[in-house]
């Protein structure tokens, strides 16, 4: 295992009297792919809201490459990528419009840009489409450039919140070889996701049900400990009972 | 090298140009729309006007005043109506709104003009409405000129018919040449909120505000960003409506243009940096727009000055008038173009729109949180 990158204590988030992330406690090495999973309303987003600067914790700490969460958020800005639940490009853009202004949004030089702009859209075989504007693109590409795009300034941590929502297994699987590449070039990966399937790539899965955190393992040694043949009947075990009911 | 916050503005900005420009539709509103107000309220203006009832009260009956007054009903400006020479017919006829201009020849005049070589004429005018009170005037003043100079030509001695001229109910003229300037910060004020607050709010819509956030960018830049390239349309746009106004509204501009310019940056960046503050505090983009357009439309409309003169207002109107940036705005730029005062004049309204603006980008840095609601 490698260094800590992320590391959280007892973190809690609470909106008045509901606690949507409950005193979640984990850390995260450097260059793992590091799954969150949970019904729609366990708190994932939240976490990583959290993590990325983007909520104020109500209480418990964090830090992810050694900053803290409260008093170095610019530092941390600077250290990773994130893709939001959202599709959050432009998307009257087009697809080198688009990384250029991430890119130039993290401070790369005009060369930077160049070199890994025309990198990104080799490795995606995009060369077609750079002059496309993104709402021309199917959304499986999208993610898949969303994603890229994300990692153009090498974070060390990329934060992937529900990055394939709408998507068929076939491009999920697509869009998990960029995930291992960019996992092999150290790059540490946070995903959540409710997709059973993706849960199997994860190194080490965390199953959060009604902001807690239930079970935290790789996905073999979770499958043995709770006589599962899938990462699904580990789930459906451990959500049985849950309050916060998904939609 | 480029510092991190220059990569990141030129980034921003290109970014900001591109979809404004790539918005063809908004586009063509952002220019079209203040093109077209000037237009319409250029045209409301200058449009000539004809077959304008003139009264002619002729206490002299000479060829001489006979040869005027049928220039002037030649004319296709004027209806010539004889008057009856009672004391009161004149006063009764602008009282009921018969006739727009009246012209009064006294006695001998005629012989006034050929033996003394000067004779009085009296032009008076109703201006209650005084765009038409003064161009009728001019259209009368020159047809008599013309015929002064047609009798020059067979005189020995150069001859001198002197118009006085009378405006009844609104010497001053107040409020007629004054109109494009209200127009111009009207339009541009409307049009500046317009533009910018529709732009923070519509990356929370998208989305793409989260994905900024996270990113290393700071507040103060993403709002610069956000507002120079309209900044740019909007310094266009007021150059369009100031080139219509001289070329096409004939409207002079007495003073300088580089202190116009000037005064204009200023009051842009304010118009824009009050979009901003609704485009933050909007939750949508129709939210925006209602904030923006609809409840910034009146107070603009009716406090800027130009339509209804805040100095006689209540005081309560007064005060809440002082607030509206295009009110000081206007005052500004008719004291440049029309009056060609320098900033020795209007330091004060400047000061106050300086300060105004201040206060809205300081107020803009505060309230865009850098974290989610």
């Amino acid at each position: 295992m490698g260094a800590v990158v992320i590391s959280t204590n007892q973190l809690t988030k609470k909106f008045g009297d509901f606690a949507a992330v409950d005193s979640v406690s984990f850390d995260v090495y450097q260059g793992e792919i590091f799954g969150f999973v949970g019904a729609n309303g366990a708190g994932k987003t939240t976490v990583i809201r959290m993590l990325c600067g983007l909520l104020l914790p109500s209480s418990g700490t964090a830090s992810i490459a050694g900053f803290d969460i409260y008093s170095q958020t610019e530092e941390i800005k600077k250290s990773i990528g994130y893709m939001s639940q959202k599709f959050s490009l432009y998307e009257d853009l087009t697809v080198k419009e688009n990384i250029r202004f991430f890119a130039g949004i993290y401070g790369l030089s005009d060369k930077e840009i160049r070199e890994k702009g025309d990198g990104l859209v080799f490795e995606l075989g995009l060369q077609e489409s750079a002059k496309k504007k993104v709402k021309e693109l199917p959304l499986g590409w999208k993610q898949r450039l969303s994603f890229s795009i994300a990692i153009i300034h090498s974070p060390q941590v990329v934060f992937l919140d529900e990055p394939t929502s709408g998507v068929d297994p076939i491009v999920r699987r697509q869009f998990w070889e960029l995930i291992y590449a960019a996992s092999e070039r150290g790059i540490t990966v946070f995903v959540t996701t409710h997709y059973m399937d993706e849960a199997e790539y994860c190194g080490r899965v965390s199953i959060m049900v009604d902001g807690k955190i239930r079970a935290l393992d790789t996905p073999s040694n979770l499958k043995t400990r709770f006589s599962g043949n899938t990462m699904g009947d580990v789930f459906r075990s451990l959500a049985r009972g849950a309050a916060r009911v998904g939609d | 090298m480029k510092s991190m916050a220059a990569k990141q503005l030129s980034a921003l900005v290109g970014k900001e140009f591109r979809q404004m420009l790539r918005d063809r539709k908004s586009l063509f509103m952002l220019v079209g729309v203040p093109v077209m107000q000037i237009v319409i309220f250029g045209f409301a203006l200058t449009n000539e006007i004809t077959h304008a009832k003139i009264l002619v009260e002729d206490y002299s009956r000479d060829p001489v005043t006979q040869r005027i007054v049928d220039k002037i009903q030649a004319s296709t400006y004027f209806d010539v109506e004889e008057g009856s020479l009672m004391p009161d017919a004149l006063n009764v006829a602008f009282r009921k709104g018969q006739i727009k201009l009246a012209v009064v020849f006294p006695v001998n005049f005629g012989s006034s003009l050929l033996h003394l070589h000067r004779a009085d004429v009296q032009i008076i005018a109703d201006a209650s409405d005084p765009n038409t009170a003064v161009t009728l005037t001019k259209y009368l003043s020159s047809i008599i000129a013309d015929y002064q100079m047609e009798l020059d030509r067979t005189s020995k001695a150069p001859l001198q018919i002197e118009p006085e001229v009378t405006m009844l109910y609104n010497p001053e003229l107040k409020g007629a040449p004054t109109f494009v300037p209200g127009v111009v910060a009207f339009v541009i004020f409307l049009i500046c909120i317009g533009m910018t607050s529709i732009s923070v709010v519509k990356e929370k819509e998208l989305g793409t505000m989260e994905v900024l956030l996270v990113s290393p960018l700071r507040p103060a830049l993403f709002l610069m960003a956000k507002g120079l390239p309209y900044l740019a349309v909007s310094l266009l746009n007021l150059i369009i409506v100031l080139l219509m106004s001289v070329f096409l509204l004939d409207m002079p501009i007495r003073g300088s243009i580089v202190l116009l310019l000037a005064e204009s940056v200023i009051f842009i960046v304010c118009a824009l940096a009050i979009g901003m503050v609704v485009s933050i505090t909007s939750k949508t983009q129709q939210d925006a727009f209602m904030n923006g357009q609809l409840n910034m439309m009146a107070p603009a409309y009716l406090l800027t000055g130009f339509l209804f003169p805040v100095e006689n207002m209540p005081l309560p109107l007064r005060l809440l008038a002082n607030l509206v940036p295009s009110r000081w705005y206007y005052i500004i730029v008719k004291d440049i173009m029309l009056k060609g005062m320098g900033l020795q004049s209007i330091w004060k309204e400047s000061l106050v729109l300086v300060g105004m603006t201040v206060v809205l980008l300081w107020v803009n840095t505060r309230i865009l949180k850098v974290r989610l609601q």
